[in-house]
């Protein structure tokens, strides 16, 4: 169960961005796909949420057993959260956490009361309630980014993809919001896909690490596991060369 | 090898070192005074005074034959059928003007420049063209002439003529102001929303639609200025038929021409207020997609 990737392939024009890709995120896991600018990670996590499509007639996506695959973005309840934020500039803290239950069709649509309940646990949770009247602009990136993952919380979601969610933030800030977020996930156990190409991110964060170059996955297990025994000599000399 | 990288190296390094200009934005008092005044005096004859003889004119017989004009029925109706005009073309190109936005901005496909390129057209070629073109198409002699004239449909020398040549006029404007916009905005906004579980149309009305509504709005306004002015295109095809298919610039004109000055240019008056008042709300709304385009940028230039 969890998130299960079968067999996805995807070939932008002539370029395969993703070979014959099987994954599979155990329920409750936090799961980072690393790897190298262009090895296809991001286009992973895209075809997961549901904002890119597999070549048709060539792989699966499933989340908790549900076959997912030629759903559209807005029915997957997949939280989603920007490298940059992509929070809605015109809308102000409040209504951007708001904003995914204000959409639900009306027999689903929490009441007012219920909304304002909702968002203000979510802000109390990424410790930014005071901060529900500003707009974005008025925010520094770490706050953004956290308004960002309450944001894609508010819908309940089945699975929580991240895609280098701390790649625009100084070093300081991707620590201390490294160590939040591991926290967070021990707290939820919401099953997590993390896309990043800085190992030490990888490895500090996640449960299991999937290393994908050229649209394959080259190796996948615990940090240690692939430290101690890179399966290949890529694996050896992308870890090699961080180190 | 080694003497030519060198003198190049020289070159720049006194490029970097020697005396710079006071600033590069600098000219010497006489050369801004000049040209300062050169502007203005441009404006002044060309622009500035032809406006004001306009109204000067319009009220040369007096206030109350100014408020007559516009008791006549055939003036009354030169309004109406202006507004009337802009009010169905205006319409329509902000929705083909946005529709036209959204899909050059949001796909890549063959033929994309093709459709850039002509959404232009109308600005290139001559208004009296575009009136020309219903003529061929929809007149007597037109290719769909004949066929109208069975079923009775009469589209030149009447309303629908000169909404669609002014339609065709206007085309640009919308579409022209959107691009450049939504372009520099990117959709990732737009994702969020989609992962979010909003449908198309929740976002393009919450997320596109608030995000370029200054441009769209300045758009907008070139649209309906250039839609109440038309004369070119729109004297083609109206047929001058009075009280019947002038608009206020043909009725300008009729009234010129009939030696009737007081009164063409009590019409053509007002004509300039529209555009006055126009003019202050594209300046407003042009600051304010300045401020937009200007956060996009910062927000990529941030984010790169």
């Amino acid at each position: 169960m969890g998130v299960q990737i079968r067999n996805i392939t995807k070939t932008f024009n002539k370029f395969v961005a993703l070979k014959n890709v099987t994954l599979d995120v155990q329920p409750g896991e936090l799961l980072a796909l690393l790897g190298p600018s262009g090895s296809g990670k991001t286009t992973l996590l895209r075809i997961v949420a549901g904002l890119e499509f597999a070549d048709p007639g060539h792989g699966q996506i499933l989340f908790h057993g549900e076959d997912v695959t030629y759903h559209s973005a807005y029915k997957r309840r997949a939280g989603f959260v920007f490298q940059h934020y992509a929070l809605f500039q015109h809308m102000n803290i409040f209504e951007n956490v708001a904003f995914g239950l204000r959409v639900r069709p009306r027999k689903l649509r929490p009441t007012e009361d219920e909304i304002r309940d909702r968002v203000f646990t979510l802000l109390k949770r990424v410790q930014l309630e005071q901060l529900a009247k500003r707009f974005p602009s008025q925010l520094s990136g770490g706050q953004r980014q956290r308004i960002a993952l309450a944001r894609a919380l508010a819908i309940e979601p089945r699975v929580l993809l991240l895609d280098e969610p701390f790649g625009a933030l100084d070093a300081k800030v991707r620590k201390e919001l490294r160590r939040w977020l591991r926290q967070f996930h021990e707290e939820t156990h919401l099953t997590t896909l993390f896309v990043t190409h800085d190992q030490e991110e990888a490895f500090e964060l996640a449960d299991r690490v999937a290393i994908l170059s050229e649209g394959n996955i080259q190796q996948i297990g615990c940090p240690k596991e692939i430290v101690q025994h890179p399966t290949n000599t890529f694996v050896h000399d992308f870890l090699g060369l961080d180190i | 090898m080694g003497a030519f990288t060198n003198s190049r190296a020289l070159a720049s390094a006194r490029h970097i070192t020697g005396p710079l200009p006071t600033s590069a934005r600098t000219e010497p008092a006489w050369i801004r005074t000049t040209l300062i005044v050169i502007t203005f005096a441009f404006l002044g004859v060309f622009i500035l005074w032809p406006l004001l003889t306009v109204f000067h004119e319009g009220f040369s017989k007096g206030f109350g034959f100014y408020i007559e004009t516009f008791k006549d029925p055939i003036t009354i109706k030169s309004i109406e059928l202006t507004l009337l005009t802009a009010a169905i073309a205006v319409p329509l190109n902000t929705v083909f003007g946005l529709a036209a936005a959204w899909a050059l901005t949001r796909f890549k496909f063959k033929g994309r420049q093709l459709l850039i390129a002509l959404i232009d057209l109308p600005l290139w070629v001559s208004p009296v063209i575009g009136g020309l073109i219903y003529i061929l198409l929809f007149g007597r002699q037109g290719t769909l002439g004949p066929w109208l004239i069975d079923h009775d449909i009469q589209i030149v020398f009447a309303l629908p003529g000169i909404v669609l040549a002014t339609t065709f006029v206007t085309f640009p404007f919308v579409a022209r102001s959107l691009i450049p916009l939504m372009e520099a905005q990117g959709h990732a906004e737009e994702e969020a929303a989609l992962t979010l579980g909003a449908n198309g149309w929740q976002v393009f009305f919450r997320i596109t639609l608030p995000k370029v509504k200054w441009g769209l709005l300045y758009g907008i306004i070139l649209c309906n200025a250039r839609a109440m002015g038309e004369f070119g295109a729109v004297s083609v095809v109206s047929g001058h038929i009075r009280g019947k298919t002038n608009t206020m610039p043909l009725h300008i004109e009729i009234l010129y021409n009939e030696y009737q000055f007081a009164a063409a240019f009590a019409v053509a008056s007002l004509l300039s207020l529209l555009a006055l008042i126009t003019l202050f709300l594209k300046t407003y709304s042009e600051s304010r997609t300045a401020q937009q385009l200007r956060e996009a940028q910062e927000l990529t230039t941030l984010s790169h």
